[in-house]
């Protein structure tokens, strides 16, 4: 009853579809079926396959790099510079001749264990965080909040720079940088999540059972309250490779000659009127993977409601 | 000539199991200035039917076949942007739920005015004397202020209305009223019930109200048709089904309803503590002792809200004691003060004779194994993540009582006690009905082995055949455990099935409290007789005029 009056939205969007659920679900939850056709799974949306194949396809180029390009990704034949895609370059050659091709898929290995580092970063601190200031609430609340704040006050990739250098160059401070940049929504989605979870009756249920503060918090609060979460965590992927790869492109990442996808395209840049290929291939990969990582969030919160 | 006529009207809705068939072949006719009352459980169709009518079927539904008439027009098979003029200018409809039914952020005015907009008034000076006017006719106190306020400022009452209100706007020949009170308390579903009632003499408009409880149907309707599992039982004159229901399920209807209910009320010196000595010996008889409880709500930049004020009363072991009351009477404070959910800022509750008030830490974790509270919603109590076994199993583990497979035992033991299929105990909630959803919570209740246990509204929220059901369960639950309740209700008929003694509770205060055959049968208190009117079906029930001012 309280959810209801505190939040309307949600609680419209219940209220169009109950005539429907009624009808539907309760004969279906009175008659016994085999709990296996319950449970049936509904083929995935087309544009959720190609996301995942896309994803695992990028995870395949981290995991096994020499399958899809047995040639070494740093050095070239200087014979076969800048040509542009064909059936032996898909994605044409560099200045120094190397396969672009090869790099980014050697690439992949940096972007996206950058862009995991920086996910798990964000993931972790954050949700701790939100945690503790939605579940203690009070003052600590405040306190925790504030300095939420402060980080969401600050333009990201200043963040991430101010970061960068304090704590060196290189790709996992990249990634950490980045990682710091995005504990403020880890923090401020989990914490509202956890506010929303604590006010519900089973919670209050819980303690009513008996449940000490931290068994409720593991049983009953964290469960319900991180789907949306982990939804967050799968944007945030496609964000921190495309925030990795701006500091990459910055030059504030890997040092060259490290096939990093960022300074892939920042490389390309002095060639991009003689030399497309340099630019768009790996500007392709990016877009593509961070677009895939975007569906799949889309499909866990959806998942969610 | 009638105003709606309905034949074999079959509806489907998209499953993941194909199209599945949810009414099959509905007749409805209801003439001009008629009520029809259209009675079922959920998941009977009744609601679909209501919706289909109108065109508003959700996504995935479908009109299969049938003919729908709105007086001479046969608008079956309209498209939606046809359907666009009936809606509102020859039907009207009263949702369900006031609180979700109106925009949040839009005035009362600017939402009763959109329906004459969208039907062509375009000069807003019209607009705003009709829709003043509408506010009027509806019974709201001061329409002015009322049209420039926002949803939130006005009680569920008062919002069902301002959707009357819209309903109206169009002098529409029929009004579809789908459950249009069971999101309210008794006293005011009463008045919104006797507004219906007055707008149709006045206009002469068809009624069709959708309702689960036949004491609704059997007071306003003139025809009642019985729907179950979107087929009609039966179909007839209201004093000809309620005298003579032809068929089984109309009767178990009647049976349920708890206005028809010929049950004697109970009478306080029935079970337990006469036949146990030992009880008998003890010096207090009383499982529950209130004592001038006060609570204070503070709320920034306001007076601080008095909820409950000087609030006595005393429960005997094994007996059950009803709070009842209207909502922001103060009598889920009350049970939530007793339950150690919220402090009291004054007076005392001895549970078994030790004070609970000032308990605190481990004193309070131990109190939660003899006080128990089911909650209204049997769909917001329970943890959607969790299967139904570790449910019940929650106070167990959290008390460390019996080892991994006693609680095994215990938990399908309390399944079986609570009339739960043995497997029940693998399933998660969502795959439960509201009635076996409610009986989980009471199975948790009971886990631990308390021995009072609080009932906030616990019925409130189901059908009348499913609350029957359950009422009988705490019954004999009672009869058999020694258990002592507390129970919550604004219904009066409920409380009768239920409770040897009452309170009755307003703004805060307890203005009567007696045993419950003395306040069913000889209530002093101005507010108590009115709570007994509000009760459907009752052969005494009378709706003085007089009473308009208590409108809420």
């Amino acid at each position: 009853m309280s959810a209801g009056l505190t939040d309307p939205l949600t609680d419209t969007v219940i209220d169009v579809s109950a005539p429907a659920a009624t009808p539907v679900t309760a004969p279906a939850a009175a008659t016994a079926e085999p709990p296996r056709a319950r449970r049936r799974r509904r083929l995935p949306a087309p544009g959720l396959i190609v996301a995942i194949a896309v994803l695992a396809l990028a995870v395949a180029w981290v995991i096994i790099p020499s399958v899809f390009a047995p040639a070494d990704p740093l050095t070239g034949v200087p014979a076969d510079k800048l040509q542009g895609p064909s059936l032996a370059h898909l994605f044409g050659t560099d200045q120094l001749g190397r396969d672009v091709l090869t790099r980014v898929v050697h690439g992949a290995v940096h972007s996206l264990t950058g862009a995991l580092v920086a996910v798990l970063v964000g993931l972790v601190v954050g949700t701790v965080v939100g945690v503790l200031s939605g579940s203690i609430g009070g003052i600590v609340d405040d306190v925790l909040m504030r300095i939420v704040d402060v980080l969401l006050a600050i333009p990201g990739l200043l963040l991430s720079l101010s970061v960068i250098i304090l704590l060196g160059f290189g790709t996992v401070n990249a990634a950490i940088a980045v990682g710091i940049g995005s504990i403020a929504s880890f923090a401020r989605l989990s914490r509202s999540e956890v506010v929303r979870v604590r006010r519900t009756d089973y919670v209050e249920a819980a303690f009513g059972s008996g449940g000490r503060f931290l068994t409720v918090l593991r049983r009953h609060v964290l469960p319900n309250s991180l789907t949306a979460v982990l939804g967050l965590a799968a944007l945030q992927f496609g964000t921190a490779i495309l925030a990795i790869s701006t500091l990459g492109f910055l030059g504030y990442g890997a040092p060259p000659p490290t096939p990093e996808w960022g300074l892939l395209i920042a490389e390309g840049r002095n060639y991009v009127a003689t030399a497309w290929w340099l630019t768009v291939f790996p500007g392709l990969v990016v877009l593509a993977v961070v677009l895939s990582a975007n569906r799949l969030s889309q499909a866990i919160s959806r998942r969610t409601r | 000539m009638s105003a709606l006529d309905v034949t074999d009207l079959r509806i489907s809705y998209d499953t993941r199991r194909g199209r599945r068939e949810v009414v099959h072949g509905v007749d409805l006719t209801i003439d001009e200035g008629e009520v029809l009352a259209l009675v079922g459980e959920s998941g009977s169709g009744k609601s679909t039917t209501a919706h289909a009518l109108l065109g508003l079927l959700p996504a995935g539904g479908r009109i299969e076949g049938g003919s729908i008439r709105i007086g001479d027009t046969d608008v079956s098979g309209w498209s939606d942007a046809r359907l666009r003029s009936v809606r509102g200018a020859r039907i009207g409809l009263v949702p369900q739920d006031p609180v979700s039914s109106l925009d949040p952020v839009r005035r009362i005015g600017v939402q009763v005015g959109e329906i004459l907009r969208l039907h062509g008034e375009r000069d807003p000076k019209a607009i705003r004397h009709r829709v003043i006017d509408l506010l009027e006719r509806v019974g709201l106190d001061d329409p002015q202020l009322r049209a420039s306020q926002y949803p939130h400022e006005l009680s569920g009452g008062m919002r069902q209305r301002v959707l009357i209100a819209t309903a109206i706007a169009l002098k529409p020949r029929l009004i579809i009223a789908d459950e249009p009170t069971s999101a309210l308390d008794a006293t005011v579903s009463r008045h919104i019930l006797d507004l219906l009632d007055e707008l149709r003499e006045e206009d002469g408009t068809a009624l069709l109200l959708v309702t689960h409880d036949l004491g609704v149907a059997a007071d306003r309707a003139d025809r009642i048709t019985v729907l179950r599992d979107g087929d009609v039982v039966e179909s007839g004159r209201t004093g000809d089904i309620l005298a003579a229901p032809a068929d089984r399920y109309t009767r178990q209807l009647l049976a349920d309803a708890p206005a028809f209910q010929t049950v004697e009320p109970r009478t306080p010196p029935a079970p337990l503590y006469l036949r146990d000595p030992d009880a008998a010996g003890a010096e207090d008889p009383f499982a529950i002792v209130a004592e001038g409880i006060v609570k204070r709500f503070a709320a920034r930049g306001r007076e601080p809200f008095l909820a409950v004020d000087d609030v006595s009363f005393r429960v005997r072991r094994g007996t059950t004691h009803a709070i009842v009351g209207e909502s922001g009477s103060g009598k889920t404070t009350t049970a939530r003060i007793v339950t150690r959910f919220l402090d009291a800022d004054a007076g005392t509750v001895s549970i078994d004779g030790s004070d609970v008030l000032a308990l605190r830490g481990r004193g309070l974790r131990e109190l939660r194994r003899d006080v128990q509270l089911v909650y209204q919603n049997p769909f917001s109590s329970l943890d959607p993540r969790q299967s139904i076994g570790s449910i019940v199993a929650e106070p167990l583990v959290n008390f460390r009582i019996g080892s991994r497979a006693e609680r095994r035992d215990r938990v399908a033991e309390l399944l079986e006690r609570v009339a739960l299929p043995a497997d029940a105990a693998e399933r998660s909630a969502r795959e439960l009905s509201g009635g076996q959803r409610q009986r989980v919570a009471i199975a948790r209740a009971l886990a631990a082995g308390p021995r009072v246990v609080v009932l906030d509204e616990a019925v409130s929220a189901l059908d009348v055949t499913v609350q029957a059901r359950i009422l009988e369960l705490l019954d004999s639950l009672q009869q058999e455990l020694g258990l002592t309740y507390l129970f919550i209700s604004h219904d009066l008929a409920v409380v009768r099935r239920l409770s040897h003694t009452v309170s009755v509770m307003r703004k805060g205060r307890v203005v009567e409290s007696g045993d419950t055959r003395e306040i069913f049968e000889r209530p002093a208190h101005e507010y108590t007789r009115e709570l007994l009117a509000a009760v459907p079906g009752r052969p005494s029930h009378t709706v003085s005029p007089a009473r308009k001012e208590l409108v809420p």
